[in-house]
C-alpha cells in the first residue's frame, strides 16, 4: 500500500505504520537495546559512543540526544520504544505523553484528572 | 471436555502495576480505581479457573520489530517477568499449561488460524498487570496462563473481526480437549487512550460504553467496526481493544454481565474491567 493514508488527517496522531517502521528501524532497534541493564550502562556511560553502534541518521541521533520526545515519534520511533528511552532518564509514561503535547507536565496531569482530552477538543497546540 | 466458564476484560495499564508493586493502591489517586476491582477479584476467587488464557499484547519485550508475529501462542512450561527497560516487575513467574497450549496450537492452525509457537518468551506488563488485578500480590500465580500475544504495536494490528473469530475458534478448541479444565479467558488492553503526539490524553468515554455495551449484547457488530474508528474515536492505542473481542468470540452468543466498572485516569488511559459470563 503507497500514498495517503484514511488516518492521516487524524489531528495530532502519529500512525505508527509501515512508512514509520522503515525509516525507525535503526532507532527502534537502538531503543529497544535499552531492555537490557548493561547497555543502559554503557549508555549512560557516553551516549555518544553507545549510539555509535547503531546506524541512526543524523536526525534520530539528534532527536535522542536532545531529548526531543515528539521529533523522536516524527522521525520513526514508536512510542512504546522511545518510553524506554524516557525510563532511562526516570521519566513515567504520563511525562512521557505529556511531553509529546507542549503542555506542562502539571497540565497535563491535571487534564487527566478531570477526564483526559475530549473527543470534541482539538490537541493541544496546532494540527499535524 | 474442558470448558470456558466465563470471560474478563481489563485494561492493562502499567502504571497500575507499579501502583500495585510499590504499595501506593491505598492513595487518593489509586484507592478509588482499586475499591472497583474488588467485585472482580471475589468473582475470580469464587469461580477458580484451572486455567486462564490471556490474550495481550507484548510493548517491545518478547518481540521487537525484527519479528512481529501478529498472533502468537506460548506454549513453554513458564514465561519469566520481562525487563521492559526498567527492570522486571517483582511479581511470580508466570507458569504455563504446555499440554492445553500445544492442543490449542494444533486446534488453531488446523482451524485455519496461523498462529505463531513460541516455546521461551518474557511476558511484560500486557499480560502481568492484568493478573495484579485479578489476583492481587500472591506468592504464586493461583492458575496455570496460557499467553496469547496480538500484534497491535506495529499498525496493522488484525482486525476486530478476525479476533472476533479467533475467540470462537479457541472456544471450539477448548471443547474438543479431553481435560476437565475450566477456562477463563482474559482479553487485554484499551480503552480508550492515546499515549503518543500532540492529541496524547485523549480519552473517550462515550465510545468506550458503547464498546462495553456492544461487546455484551450485539459483539458481531462490534467486530465490524474498522481500524480507522478506532484510531480517530477510541484514540490511537485505544485499537488495543480488538483484544477483548477474542474473550468475547471464546463465550456463547449470549452472555450474562456480572460487573462492569470503569474509571479515570489510570495514567493516561480510561480503564475498564468487565467480568461475563455463559447465559
Amino acid at each position: 500500500m503507497s500514498g495517503p493514508r484514511e488516518y492521516d488527517d487524524i489531528p495530532g496522531t502519529i500512525v505508527f505504520d509501515g512508512r514509520r517502521a522503515r525509516r525507525g528501524y535503526p532507532l527502534n532497534k537502538f531503543l529497544m537495546s535499552l531492555n537490557r541493564p548493561e547497555n543502559r550502562d554503557a549508555f549512560r556511560a557516553d551516549e555518544r559512543a553507545y549510539l555509535d553502534r547503531f546506524p541512526l541518521d543524523a536526525e534520530q541521533r539528534a532527536a535522542v540526544l536532545g531529548r526531543r520526545w515528539l521529533r523522536l515519534l516524527e522521525v520513526g520511533g514508536n512510542v512504546y520504544y522511545t518510553y524506554k528511552l524516557a525510563a532511562c532518564d526516570g521519566m513515567t509514561f504520563q511525562d512521557l505523553a505529556g511531553e509529546h503535547t507542549g503542555m506542562s507536565p502539571e497540565d497535563f496531569a491535571e487534564m487527566m484528572l478531570s477526564g483526559g482530552r475530549h473527543p470534541d477538543a482539538g490537541p493541544a497546540e496546532g494540527e499535524r | 471436555m474442558a470448558r470456558l466458564v466465563g470471560g474478563v476484560g481489563c485494561s492493562h495499564v502499567p502504571a497500575v502495576g507499579a501502583a500495585i508493586d510499590k504499595g501506593r493502591t491505598e492513595e487518593p489517586y489509586w484507592a478509588p480505581y482499586f475499591a472497583k476491582v474488588e467485585p472482580a477479584r471475589r468473582w475470580i476467587a469464587e469461580t477458580a479457573p484451572d486455567v486462564c488464557i490471556v490474550v495481550y499484547n507484548d510493548h517491545a519485550s518478547a518481540f521487537s520489530l525484527e519479528v512481529i508475529p501478529t498472533f502468537a501462542l506460548g506454549l513453554a512450561d513458564e514465561f519469566p517477568p520481562a525487563d521492559e527497560g526498567y527492570g522486571p516487575r517483582p511479581v511470580p513467574v508466570v507458569q504455563g499449561h504446555p499440554e492445553l497450549a500445544w492442543h490449542l496450537a494444533e486446534s488453531l492452525v488446523l482451524d485455519e488460524f496461523d498462529l505463531t509457537y513460541v516455546n521461551e518468551m518474557p511476558v511484560d506488563h500486557g499480560l502481568t498487570v492484568p493478573l495484579s488485578v485479578m489476583f492481587g500480590q500472591p506468592d504464586a500465580w493461583p492458575c496455570p496462563v496460557i499467553p496469547l500475544c496480538v500484534n497491535v504495536v506495529q499498525y496493522p494490528p488484525p482486525t476486530g473481526r478476525r479476533c472476533y473469530h479467533l475467540g470462537q475458534a479457541i472456544r471450539r478448541a477448548v471443547e474438543s480437549y479431553p481435560g476437565a479444565e475450566r477456562v477463563v479467558v482474559l482479553g487485554t488492553g484499551g480503552m480508550s487512550h492515546q499515549l503518543q503526539a500532540e492529541r496524547a490524553g485523549f480519552i473517550n468515554v462515550d465510545f468506550d460504553t458503547r464498546f462495553l455495551d456492544g461487546l455484551v449484547e450485539d459483539p458481531a457488530a462490534i467486530a465490524a467496526i474498522p481500524h480507522i474508528r478506532y484510531l480517530r474515536e477510541a484514540g490511537s492505542e485505544g485499537i488495543e481493544l480488538v483484544m477483548w473481542l477474542v474473550m468475547r468470540g471464546a463465550l456463547g452468543p449470549r452472555v450474562r454481565e456480572v460487573y462492569r466498572a470503569t474509571h479515570v485516569p489510570t495514567s493516561n488511559t480510561h480503564n475498564g474491567l468487565l467480568v461475563l459470563e455463559e447465559a
